[in-house]
C-alpha cells in the first residue's frame, strides 16, 4: 500500500479522467422515497459532476456489478442428435466510484466465498478483475452498525481508498493501475499533519456510531437458541419476499436454471440470485420442503449470516450496513432480531418495542 | 475524445491460464473450468421399477474418462441440456473406470425428461463432488449397511468396494427395506451378493404380497434377526429422512460410537460446489462437506434430520 494526499480539486480532475474514459458507475440521486428521504443508487456516470460524493447510502448494493440478478453460465448448441457446450467468461472494464468501507468488506467476503474456496467461480473472477474500485470513507448513519462487525474500516479489496481529511483526500493506493493513473496528477507525500488528520478522521468515524449490535459469541447463542420462540415471532411477520437478500451486499445464494432458446436450436444455463426466505428455497424433487415455516427460513438466514459462515470462514457474512432492515416491508431488522435472541431488555419478548424508525 | 492513458485494460479470462489468474489484490485460488461438463453417452437403460431406472453412462472423451475418478459415496451433477442439472449419487463400482451407473427415480422436471432418453443420446456430468465413505478406515471390522427404498443407490458403490476387498471385512450385513416387494431395487443382484460376496442380506417390506416370503414391517424390526458386535462395527445408513432418526438412535442404543455411523443426506442442490447454498444444513454444505456425514456431525447440525 502506498499513501498519498491529493487536493480535492485535483481529485475531481482525476476522477473525471477515469469516468470519462471508462464505463463508470457512481452514486446518484434518483428520487425521494415515501418518507421524503433521498434515494441514491449506483448508476452510470459520465462526468465527475454527476457523482454525489456526499451520498448517504445506496438502496441496492454494489454486489450486482459482480453478481447480476441473471447471468449466463454456459450455452448449449443442438445439432443433429448431439449438442455442444460453450463456456465463456465475458467482462468489460468498469470503474466503481464511491463505495463505502462496508461495501468493500462485503466484496472481500464474496471473494472468500467465490474465489478462495473449493471451486472458484470464474464468472465472478472475470468481473472482479475487470472492476476498478474506488472507496470513500463516510460518517456513519444512525442505523449503521458496521463497527460492531469491524467493517467500518477496510484494508484490502479496493484499488484506491479515499479518506476525507478536510482540504484534501488521503489516498490509500492498493494497485499498480491506480498508482499509474495517479502519476498524471499532482499528489504529495502525506505530511505529519496529514497523518494526524487521518487519525482524527478515523477516530471521528469510530465515535459516530449510534447503533451497536453485540455479536460476540453469537454463533453459540444461535445454537443454544435454536428452538427459541423468537424465530416464531419474527417469522410471523416475515413476508417471504426475499428483499433482504436482494439488497444485501454479501448475500450470494443462487439458483441455476436452464431453458431452451425460442428457436429450439440451443439452450442456456443461467444463474439467478435467490433468497433463502423464498418459500421453495429448500424444496426437493418430490415436494418435501426442508424448511416449511417462515420462522425456519428466517432463522436459516441468520444462521447462515452469523453462524454457519463464521464457522466455515471465520467471519460473519453480515457487514452491518442495515440495508435489509431499511428495505424490509415488515420492519424486520438484524439489530432487533439479534437483541431479541440475546434477551436484551430494550426489545425482548416481553417488552417488544417497535422497530426503530427507518431513518 | 478518449484519453487512452486512463482507459482500464480489459482482462480476458477466457484467454488466461486459469491457475495463475488472480485479481490484482486479494488471495490466490486455483481455478478450474467447473462450468464445463463432461459429455457422456447413455449406453444402457435398465427399467428397475415403474419409478426407477438404472442409467449406464460412458464419458465420451478418453482423456476426461481418465480424469474422472470417484470414491464410494460421492455424487455427480447430471445435466440434460435444456432441462437442467440434478445431483445423483453414483451407484457403480469406483473401480469401474469405463462405465458409470446412476439409479434415478422419476421425481421432478429433469428426471422426468431423463426418463424419455434412450441409449445413444448424450448428457453431461460434472463432478465428482462431495465426501465419501471411509472404506479404508472401516477395514478390519464388521459392516452394517442399512438402506431404505432408493437409499440402496448410494450404498451400491460401497457394496462393490466391499465385494472387491471382501477379505478385509468380517461380517457384512445389508438390511434393506421397501414399501412393497416390487419396489425392491437390484433384486437381480441379491443372489450374487449373498452367495459370491457372502453378504448377509435381510430384506423387509411394509406391505407384503402373496409371494413374499421374507419379513414384513418397518426396517428397525430387522435388527432383531441379527447380532451386532457394537465395538467392531461400522454402520452406513441411507434412506428417507424419517428413517435416519429411528435407525441411528437404535444403533446409538446398541452402543455403536457416533463417529462410526455414517449417513448420506439429500438436499436440494443447484451447483454442487458449495456456492449456491441451497443444500446448506445449519452451517454445513451437503455438497462439499457431505453428502456423507458421520452421525456425530449430523447430531450437531441443527435441522439435519
Amino acid at each position: 500500500m502506498i499513501y498519498k494526499v491529493i487536493s480535492k480539486a485535483e481529485f475531481k480532475r482525476f476522477i473525471d479522467a477515469l469516468v470519462q474514459n471508462n464505463s463508470a458507475f457512481g452514486p446518484r440521486l434518483v428520487d425521494t422515497d415515501s418518507r421524503g428521504e433521498s434515494v441514491y443508487q449506483f448508476q452510470p456516470v459520465s462526468s465527475v459532476e454527476e457523482i454525489a460524493f456526499d451520498y448517504t447510502r445506496t438502496a441496492s448494493s454494489a454486489k450486482h456489478f459482480f453478481l447480476p440478478f441473471r447471468e449466463e453460465l454456459s450455452q448449449f448448441h443442438f445439432h443433429d442428435d448431439d449438442w455442444e457446450q460453450n463456456v465463456s467468461y465475458e467482462a468489460n472494464p468498469v470503474v466503481l466510484v464511491g463505495l463505502r468501507a462496508c461495501d468493500i468488506s462485503a466484496l472481500n467476503i464474496l471473494d472468500d466465498v467465490l474465489l478462495n474456496s473449493h471451486f472458484p467461480s470464474a464468472c465472478y473472477l472475470a468481473k472482479r478483475k475487470n472492476t476498478f474500485v474506488i472507496g470513500m470513507d463516510h460518517l456513519p448513519l444512525p442505523d449503521c452498525f458496521c463497527k460492531s462487525l469491524a467493517h467500518h474500516t477496510v484494508s484490502t479489496g479496493f484499488n484506491l481508498f479515499c479518506s476525507d481529511i478536510g482540504e484534501k483526500y488521503y489516498l490509500s493506493i492498493n494497485s499498480s493501475k491506480a498508482f499509474t493513473y495517479l502519476k498524471e496528477f499532482q499528489t504529495e507525500e502525506p505530511s505529519h499533519e496529514d497523518n494526524c488528520l487521518l487519525t482524527e478522521r478515523r477516530k471521528l468515524i469510530s465515535r459516530s456510531f449510534q447503533t451497536e449490535v453485540d455479536v460476540t459469541s453469537l454463533p453459540s447463542i444461535l445454537d443454544i437458541e435454536f428452538d427459541s420462540p423468537v424465530w416464531e415471532k419474527w417469522g410471523a411477520k416475515c413476508l417471504n419476499c426475499g428483499t433482504c437478500a436482494m439488497v444485501c451486499p454479501s448475500c450470494y445464494c443462487y439458483s441455476v436454471e436452464e431453458r431452451f432458446n425460442i428457436d429450439l436450436k440451443g439452450a442456456s444455463r443461467n444463474r439467478k440470485l435467490y433468497s433463502c426466505n423464498l418459500v421453495d428455497f429448500a424444496v426437493v424433487a418430490g415436494g418435501h420442503n426442508f424448511r416449511p415455516k417462515n420462522g425456519d427460513r428466517l432463522k436459516y438466514r441468520y444462521y447462515h449470516q452469523h453462524r454457519g459462515f463464521a464457522e466455515n470462514a471465520n467471519q460473519q457474512i453480515c457487514v452491518g450496513c442495515n440495508r435489509c432492515g431499511r428495505a424490509c416491508l415488515a420492519g424486520i431488522n438484524p439489530k432487533d432480531v439479534i437483541n431479541d435472541l440475546r434477551m436484551e431488555k430494550e426489545s425482548c419478548m416481553i417488552c417488544v418495542s417497535q422497530s426503530p424508525a427507518r431513518t | 475524445m478518449h484519453d487512452m492513458r486512463f482507459a482500464i485494460p480489459r482482462q480476458d479470462l477466457n484467454r488466461e491460464a486459469f491457475a495463475s489468474s488472480i485479481p490484482e489484490f486479494n488471495r490466490r485460488s486455483d481455478l478450474m473450468k467447473t462450468d464445463m461438463g463432461y459429455k457422456c453417452r447413455i449406453t444402457n437403460v435398465v427399467n428397475l421399477t415403474d419409478q426407477e431406472k438404472l442409467f449406464q453412462l460412458r464419458i465420451v472423451d478418453p482423456q476426461e474418462r481418465r480424469i474422472f475418478r470417484f470414491k464410494p459415496g460421492q455424487f455427480l451433477m447430471l445435466e440434460l441440456p435444456g432441462y437442467g442439472d440434478v445431483p445423483i449419487s453414483i451407484s457403480s463400482a469406483s473401480s469401474n473406470h469405463e462405465f458409470l451407473e446412476l439409479c434415478i427415480r422419476k421425481a421432478g422436471h429433469v428426471t422426468s425428461a431423463l426418463f424419455r432418453t434412450e441409449p445413444g443420446m448424450h448428457v453431461a456430468i460434472r463432478g465428482p463432488f462431495g465426501s465419501s465413505f471411509p472404506m479404508d478406515e472401516m477395514s478390519g471390522n464388521n459392516v452394517l449397511l442399512v438402506a431404505g427404498g432408493l437409499g440402496i443407490a448410494p450404498l451400491r458403490a460401497p457394496l462393490f468396494w466391499i465385494n472387491e476387498h471382501r477379505d478385509r471385512f468380517h461380517d457384512v450385513h445389508l438390511l434393506y427395506g421397501a414399501k412393497e416387494p416390487s419396489q425392491l431395487l437390484f433384486s437381480y443382484q441379491f443372489d450374487e451378493w449373498k452367495t459370491i460376496s457372502h453378504i448377509r442380506l435381510h430384506t423387509i417390506v411394509e406391505h407384503a404380497d402373496a409371494e413374499w416370503k421374507e419379513s414384513t414391517g418397518m426396517i428397525t424390526e430387522l435388527f432383531r434377526d441379527i447380532s451386532i458386535d457394537a465395538k467392531h462395527t461400522y454402520a452406513i445408513v441411507c434412506g428417507p429422512p424419517v428413517m435416519f432418526k429411528f435407525v441411528c438412535s437404535y444403533l446409538d442404543r446398541l452402543g455403536i460410537p457416533m463417529n462410526r455411523m455414517f449417513v448420506s443426506l439429500e438436499r436440494r442442490m443447484h451447483c454442487g460446489m458449495g456456492k449456491c447454498c441451497r443444500c446448506m444444513v445449519g452451517s454445513t454444505f451437503t455438497c462439499i462437506d457431505g453428502p456423507v456425514f458421520d452421525y456425530w456431525s449430523v447430531m450437531n447440525l441443527k435441522e439435519a434430520i
